[in-house]
């Protein structure tokens, strides 16, 4: 089976798990992200197909919601945080570590495939400022040390 | 009789490494041979202690904290499963003043069983307010709503009670619930503690207001950022299914009630109701027009209530002990408990839950112990990123609804976000009106486009620019955002901005005399 063969039956596989659903959209864009890492664009007439909507409505909802991606991610994703009770304990300068430490900017993707860096406006890890999460993996209290130190950890396992 | 040691597997605690930390208990105490049972449950909400270990004693629960991986084997030469001492002793939990002078309602449960325990919910007063409620009839469930006092904990502090009336007097084939657990507020963690800590009795709320107005389905909109609320939830809501607390027949009542958890997708607008309901039938998140009113034309145009996670998760207690119970609790308008969440930079950061009327002084010093860097506190941010920034003058009003709104400010979601002396408050406004330029739905014009001329022009004033043109400009801006925008992101971001502006206008490059001129 070719690729791109099992990526629509990966689709139709989970377009039939949730089409009876009431709202089947979300859902279905998250399994499918969940799936294949990102909603690659080849997927939207299927699902547009499978769940009777139109190209330019799925199109639309994948491009309205931040966490959907379009383009694949690295091997991991890190979701920096931006906001507030972050910044009260130095998410700026952490912000500016990470970026050269990695040498990308936000939406962009290390030339090695390894790392994603996105930013998040909170992830309800406030009381543990600064934070930020790796895949399913949160870390509160950040500082510029433990950020390499779990960067090479993953780095090395990558 | 194994001893029992409990290690919190709140998302907070695990990202400060409590994941490690009970795994290192476990092999010690099998090298060892100590018979232990580890429980994880949710946090107490004292961060600073994280990763807090307690032991069961026959005195109460002994803490030890906060507690790294490398230390476990020295909490074992001390004896700690016996409750013996060591550096990291901290006493008896419930004897810790943070803890001690809080009144936990709401939270009464979280930190103390097992979140994924239907027999430990049941051990601790859960569903006995479902009880009582499956006696009720309709009409004085959300009575005993209504009298309780209790209003919105999402933000609006709309009248919980009138909400759920609208929703039972409006006839329909299908209603729905929705538990709105997007938290997307800066700044704020409660309903992810309850999600996480004690999932049952924001389960048990929705069964109740399902009950209450008539509604067999619930979605509760969880935001794609907790992955560990998401799991604890899903397994929560199976145990219910199977105990017979959910379903077709409710603990044999003939009341249907279904429920499901759907992720949102890192969309902060999707935390307004509207554009929630939007987001659940597959949509962009846009914001409605209102009317019609979501509890009378709500989830697929069938009336439904939204409510947040703690006013949901609120409604048990009231349910087993009496709307007059809770009404007795706080002042004014403001009844019952208020979770606050204590973030920034704050020397101890956490959860306190409290009745309204407490000031927000008392909160910042007594509580939290002031800054974390040991700086003066020079701005606090409560209610999120649509919250007014307050200036020291400030803090001496009480943490009440009617209070807050009568200087421009709004308790919100309950969230205290603190800055020291080194913040730069003209920075803080331009974040704000980028956030806003960021998570606009789009659909009003000033939001979409103002937001981003008001990055500039703050960026402007930062820079020195043509100061007092620019300054009249952000406030002219700010003017069109208050009065033309459809929902509260683009309604309230001047709150932020002006409140930088008025009350920190040195950050602006503000003198006196400019002012004046
Ligand atoms: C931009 C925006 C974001 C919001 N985000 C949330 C949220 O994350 N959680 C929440 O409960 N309410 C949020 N609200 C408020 C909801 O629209 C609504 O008032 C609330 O869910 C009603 O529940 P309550 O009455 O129990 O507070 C938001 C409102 C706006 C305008
Ligand atoms: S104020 Fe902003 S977010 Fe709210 S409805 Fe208008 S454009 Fe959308
Ligand atoms: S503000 Fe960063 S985790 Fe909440």
């Amino acid at each position: 089976m070719t690729e791109r063969d099992n990526m629509h039956s990966i689709v139709q596989e989970i377009t039939e798990r949730f089409k009876a659903k009431p709202g089947p959209l979300l859902p279905v864009l998250h399994a499918v992200q969940d799936a294949l890492g990102f909603v690659p664009a080849e997927c939207v007439p299927d699902i547009a197909s499978a769940l009777n909507l139109s190209r330019a409505e799925v199109h639309g909802v994948i491009s309205f919601y931040h966490y959907f991606r379009e383009t694949p991610p690295g091997k991991h994703t890190i979701h920096l945080c931006r906001a507030e009770s972050c910044q009260a304990m130095g998410a700026k300068q952490l912000e500016v570590h990470v970026k050269s430490r990695l040498g990308i900017d936000y939406h962009e993707t290390t030339a090695d495939g390894s790392f994603s860096l996105e930013p998040v406006y909170c992830l309800g890890n406030c009381a543990c400022s600064p934070a930020m999460q790796i895949d399913h993996d949160i870390y509160g209290r950040i500082t510029a040390e433990t950020f390499d130190e779990i960067v090479n950890e993953l780095g090395e396992s990558a | 009789m194994s001893q029992k040691i409990y290690v919190s597997a709140d998302s907070s605690a695990l990202s400060l490494g409590a994941e490690r930390v009970a795994v290192a208990i476990a092999k010690e105490a099998q090298q060892r041979g100590v018979e232990i049972e580890i429980i994880r449950n949710g946090s107490r909400g004292m961060y600073w202690l994280e990763p807090l270990v307690e032991v069961g004693t026959p005195a109460g629960r002994v803490a030890y904290g906060p507690v790294q991986a490398n230390v476990v084997k020295s909490l074992f030469d001390s004896n700690f499963t016996e409750g013996g001492t060591h550096p990291l002793s901290l006493g008896l939990t419930e004897e810790l003043p943070y803890f001690k002078r809080q009144t936990r309602l709401t939270f009464a449960r979280v930190g103390i069983t097992d979140p994924i325990s239907l027999q430990d919910y049941l051990d601790n007063e859960g569903y006995k307010g479902l009880m009582n409620a499956l006696r009720m009839d309709q009409a004085n469930i959300v009575k005993a709503v209504t009298d309780s006092g209790l209003r919105g904990r999402g933000g609006a502090a709309f009248p919980t009670g009138i909400k759920w009336n609208t929703v039972l007097n409006t006839p329909s084939d299908q209603k729905y619930i929705i538990c709105n657990a997007d938290e997307g507020d800066s700044g704020t963690f409660s309903d992810r503690m309850i999600m996480e800590g004690d999932p049952f009795v924001l389960i048990e709320g929705m069964t109740i207001a399902g009950i209450a107005v008539g509604a067999t389905q619930g979605y509760i909109y969880l935001r794609v950022e907790y992955p560990h609320a998401h799991k604890t939830l899903n397994a929560a809501i199976e145990k219910a299914y199977q105990a017979g607390y959910l379903g077709a027949d409710i603990q044999g009542s003939g009341k249907h009630f279904d429920l499901e958890v759907r992720l949102g997708a890192g969309a902060y607008v999707c935390g307004e109701e509207t554009s929630l309901m939007e987001s659940l039938e597959g949509k962009r998140g846009l914001v409605r027009f209102k009317p019609p009113l979501p509890a009378i034309k709500g989830l697929f145009g069938k009336p439904t209530v939204v409510n947040n996670v703690i006013s949901l998760a609120s409604v048990p207690i009231i349910l087993d002990k009496g709307g007059d119970y809770y009404r007795d609790f706080g002042l004014g308008r403001s009844r019952g408990t208020l979770p606050l969440q204590l973030a920034g930079n704050i020397k101890h950061p956490g959860l306190v839950e409290v009745a309204f009327g407490m000031t927000l002084r008392e909160l910042l010093y007594d509580f939290g112990g002031g800054s974390a860097t040991g700086r003066p506190i020079r701005a606090v941010q409560v209610g999120g990123p649509l919250g007014a920034y307050m200036p020291e003058s400030q803090f001496d009003t009480p943490l009440d609804y009617e209070a807050f709104a009568a200087i421009w400010t709004v308790l919100g979601h309950g969230g205290v976000v603190v800055f020291d002396d080194t913040v730069n408050m003209a920075e803080m406004a331009r974040y704000s009106m980028e956030f806003c330029a960021v998570e606009s739905c789009g659909k009003c014009t000033p939001c979409r486009i103002g937001s981003t001329r008001g990055v500039e022009v703050i960026e402007d004033i930062i820079n020195g620019r043509e100061l007092v043109k620019n300054v009249a400009l952000l406030r002219d801006l700010c003017n069109t955002l208050l009065n033309g925008s459809l929902c509260a992101l683009g309604g309230m971001t001047p709150y932020p901005v002006l409140s930088a502006l008025n009350h920190f206008s040195e950050d602006f490059g503000i003198d006196e005399n400019a002012e004046a001129a």
